[in-house]
C-alpha cells in the first residue's frame, strides 16, 4: 500500500503543470490529451476521459457497472470505510476504482479495463479484483484481446485487509488462463502504478506499455526513502527507468496509445472472430 | 500491552520465581508443590495466550526467540540439500530453497530467512527478500514440478525489500511472476505462515493448494505500522491498525482465507520449538497425503477455484 500525494490545483482557465511548474492554458492542455504543451507532462485523467481517448467513439459498452464495494472487515480508521467509499463516490462520480467493458480500438474489438487513481488511490479491493478477473474471463470466452490501463498509487487496498491481498492471486490466476489460451493481454501503466497492482496483473501482461514520466514500481518512494534514509536518485521509478532496466516493452505517448495497441493486435490475434 | 495481559504476565513471573525457589531449596522435598504450581502456571499461560490483542500477537510473531525457518529445517527435515542461485543475477540468502525429506515425503522447501542473532539478521536483511530471492524460488519450484515433488513454503517476512536496487531489478515483476506461476504449477503447493506474512513479500512464495498459519503468526496486506502511518498519520496508532486489519490467525480463519490454524505449544513456538516442529511436520505430511491423492488437473482446478471465490462485494444486478 503506497500513496503519492499531489497538490490540488484550483479550477479555472489556467493550471500549473506539475512537470515543468509552468502555468499553462487549461484548454490547450485538454485539447492535447491532457498533456502539457511545454514539457510533455502527462496529467492524470479520469476514467471517462480515458475511455474517450482510447476507444472508438461510442463503442464502449460497460459491464458489471452496478458492482459496489462491501465492507468485509467493518473497517474504521479515522473515518469508517463505508463513509470513505461514499466520499470517494461523490468525489469521482464512480462506483469503484475499476471500470470494465467491451469496445473497439481502430475497429478491433477488445475487452477494456481501467483503474482510476482518484478513487481511494486506485487501490485494489474486492471490486477491482473481481472486475479484472471477470474481464479476463470475458476476454477468454469471447477470444478477444484484453487491454488494462492501470493507475493505482494504492496497490492492494488496506481497508479490505487480507481479502485485497488475495485479489492479487485471483486476478493473476484468471489472466494466466487467458494467456495459456493464446489470447493477448496488453497492459498500459499510467501514473502512478505501484504496490499490489504492479506486483500482480499489471506486470503479467504479454506486452507492457507505459505513458512517459509515470511513477511505477513496487514500494512507494516515501517508504523507500524512509527505509534507506537517503534521497532517491533523479528519475528513479519512472517509466523511463523501467524501460532502461528492461521491465517494460515500450513508452508510448498518450496520443499514440490507440494506434500502437492496434498495430500490435495485428500481430497477436489468436483465432478470433474480429 | 493490555492491562489484563500485563497482570497475567506478572502473576506468571511470580509463579516462576516461587517454583525456582522451591527447586533451589534442597533441604525438603517439594516436588508435589512444584508440580501444582507448574500446572497453575500452564493454565494461566494458556489463558493469557488465548486472549492476546492483535498487536501482542504481532510482537510474538516477531519475537527474537521465535524459531526461524532454519530451526524448522533442522528439527523436521532429513537429508536437506540447499540449492542456491536464481540463474540470472545472484543468490539471495533471505530466501532459502532446498530439497529435503519431511517424514517419508520428499519435498522442495522454500522459506524466508530472518536469522537468529543480530549479526545474522542484518546479513539476511531482516527477512526482506530481493527480486533474486523470488526468482531463485521460482527456479527451484520449476525443478520441483519437473520431478513431481510437493512444494512446502514457510512464510516469515515483514515484506519484500523496499530499496533502490530491488526496484531497479524488478521487485514487482519478480513477485507478479511467482504469483502467476504458482497458480498453475503442476505439483502440490503447501504454504504456511510461521511468523510474519507481510503483504506481497509473503504472497511471492504464498500461493498454493493449502494456506495455513501458526496460531501466533499473522498475515496482512500491510504492516500495522505502515497502515497506521497512512490512515492515522502516525505510527503510534499501530495497535488500532492491528485490530482494524483483522489479520490474526483467528480472523483469517473466520474470513475463510486460511485452511487451518496450526496450534502452538503453551507460551508460543519459542517456548518449545521441538514440539512446534513436531506439530508442523505432522500437519505437512497430512497435507501432502491429502493433496497427492488428487489428480493433478483437478488440483490445479481446485486451486484456481479457491482464489476465484475470494472477494466480498455487492453485485448490484
Ligand atoms: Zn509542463
Amino acid at each position: 500500500m503506497f500513496f503519492k500525494r499531489k497538490r490540488n490545483i484550483p479550477d479555472g482557465l489556467w493550471k500549473r503543470c506539475e512537470g515543468c511548474n509552468n502555468v499553462v492554458y487549461k484548454k490547450k492542455v485538454e485539447e492535447k490529451y491532457n498533456v502539457c504543451p511545454e514539457c510533455n507532462y502527462h496529467f492524470r485523467i479520469p476514467t471517462s476521459e480515458r475511455i474517450k481517448i482510447m476507444l472508438d467513439k461510442n463503442s464502449f459498452e460497460e459491464y458489471w457497472k452496478n458492482m459496489l464495494p462491501a465492507d468485509p472487515l467493518n473497517f474504521k480508521d479515522r473515518i469508517s470505510y463505508k463513509d470513505r467509499i461514499a466520499k470517494e463516490q461523490k468525489k469521482t462520480g464512480l462506483k469503484e476504482a475499476a471500470t470494465v467493458g467491451k469496445g473497439t480500438i481502430e475497429g478491433k474489438s477488445v475487452i477494456f479495463a481501467v483503474t482510476d487513481p482518484r478513487f481511494i488511490m486506485g487501490s485494489m479491493g474486492s471490486v477491482v479484483g473481481e472486475k479484472i478477473t471477470r474481464a479476463a474471463e470475458k476476454a477468454l470466452e469471447l477470444r478477444l484481446p484484453l487491454i488494462i490501463i492501470t493507475g493505482s498509487g494504492g496497490g492492494a487496498r488496506m481497508h479490505e485487509g487480507i481479502i485485497s491481498l488475495m485479489q492479487m492471486a485471483k486476478t493473476s490466476s484468471a489472466i494466466s488462463r487467458l494467456q495459456e489460451a493464446g489470447t493477448p493481454y496488453i497492459s498500459v501503466l499510467t501514473d502512478p502504478t505501484l504496490g499490489g497492482v504492479m506486483a500482480s496483473f499489471a506486470s503479467q501482461a504479454d506486452i507492457i506499455m507505459a505513458e512517459p514520466g509515470a511513477l511505477v514500481g513496487f514500494a512507494g518512494p516515501r517508504v523507500i526513502k524512509e527505509t534507506i534514509k537517503k534521497t532517491l536518485p533523479k528519475g528513479f521509478q519512472t517509466t523511463e527507468s523501467m524501460l532502461k532496466h528492461g521491465f517494460i516493452d515500450m513508452i508510448v505517448e498518450r496520443s499514440k496509445l490507440r494506434h500502437e495497441i492496434s498495430k500490435i493486435l495485428d500481430y497477436c490475434n489468436s483465432n478470433t472472430n474480429n | 500491552m493490555s492491562k489484563d495481559t500485563h497482570n497475567l504476565e506478572n502473576t506468571i513471573l511470580e509463579l516462576e520465581k516461587c517454583i525456582q525457589e522451591l527447586k533451589n531449596n534442597s533441604e525438603q522435598d517439594s516436588s508435589i508443590e512444584i508440580k501444582k504450581l507448574e500446572e497453575k502456571k500452564k493454565t494461566l499461560q494458556k489463558e493469557m495466550y488465548s486472549n492476546l490483542p492483535p498487536y501482542e500477537i504481532v510482537k510474538i510473531s516477531r519475537h527474537h526467540l521465535r524459531p526461524p525457518v532454519s530451526d524448522y529445517i533442522n528439527l523436521m527435515v532429513d537429508d536437506f540439500v540447499e540449492l542456491h542461485g536464481d540463474r540470472s543475477y545472484g543468490d539471495d540468502k533471505c530466501i532459502i530453497t532446498g530439497l529435503g525429506k519431511i517424514g517419508n515425503k520428499k519435498v522442495l522447501i522454500i522459506g524466508h530467512q530472518k536469522g537468529k542473532t543480530t549479526k545474522e539478521r542484518i546479513k539476511l536483511n531482516f527477512g526482506m527478500p530481493n527480486p533474486e530471492g523470488y526468482r531463485k524460488a521460482l527456479h527451484k519450484m520449476k525443478l520441483a514440478e519437473k520431478f513431481h515433488l510437493p512444494i512446502v513454503t514457510l512464510i516469515d517476512t515483514p515484506g519484500a525489500n523496499p530499496d533502490i536496487g530491488a526496484e531497479e531489478r524488478g521487485q514487482a515483476h519478480a513477485i507478479a511472476t511467482n504469483i502467476a506461476e504458482m497458480t498453475k504449477l503442476k505439483t502440490p503447493i503447501i504454504c504456511i505462515v510461521i511468523g510474519e506474512g507481510g503483504s506481497g513479500g509473503a504472497l511471492g512464495i504464498g500461493v498454493g493448494d493449502k494456506f495455513s498459519i501458526l496460531e501466533f503468526a499473522y498475515c496482512s496486506v500491510i504492516s500495522p505500522e505502515g497502515c497506521a502511518a497512512i490512515l492515522w498519520k502516525s505510527k503510534d496508532n499501530a495497535e488500532q491498525a492491528a485490530t482494524a486489519l483483522k489479520f490474526t490467525a483467528k480472523d483469517l480463519y473466520e474470513l475463510g482465507i486460511v485452511d487451518e490454524i496450526i496450534p502452538e505449544p503453551t507460551g508460543a513456538a519459542h517456548n518449545n520449538p521441538e514440539e512446534m516442529a513436531r506439530t508442523l511436520k505432522e500437519t505437512i505430511v497430512r497435507y501432502i497425503e491429502e493433496l497427492q491423492a488428487i489428480p493433478i488437473d483437478k488440483l490445479i482446478e481446485n486451486r484456481h477455484n479457491k482464489y476465484r471465490k475470494i472477494g466480498c462485494f455487492l453485485d448490484g444486478e
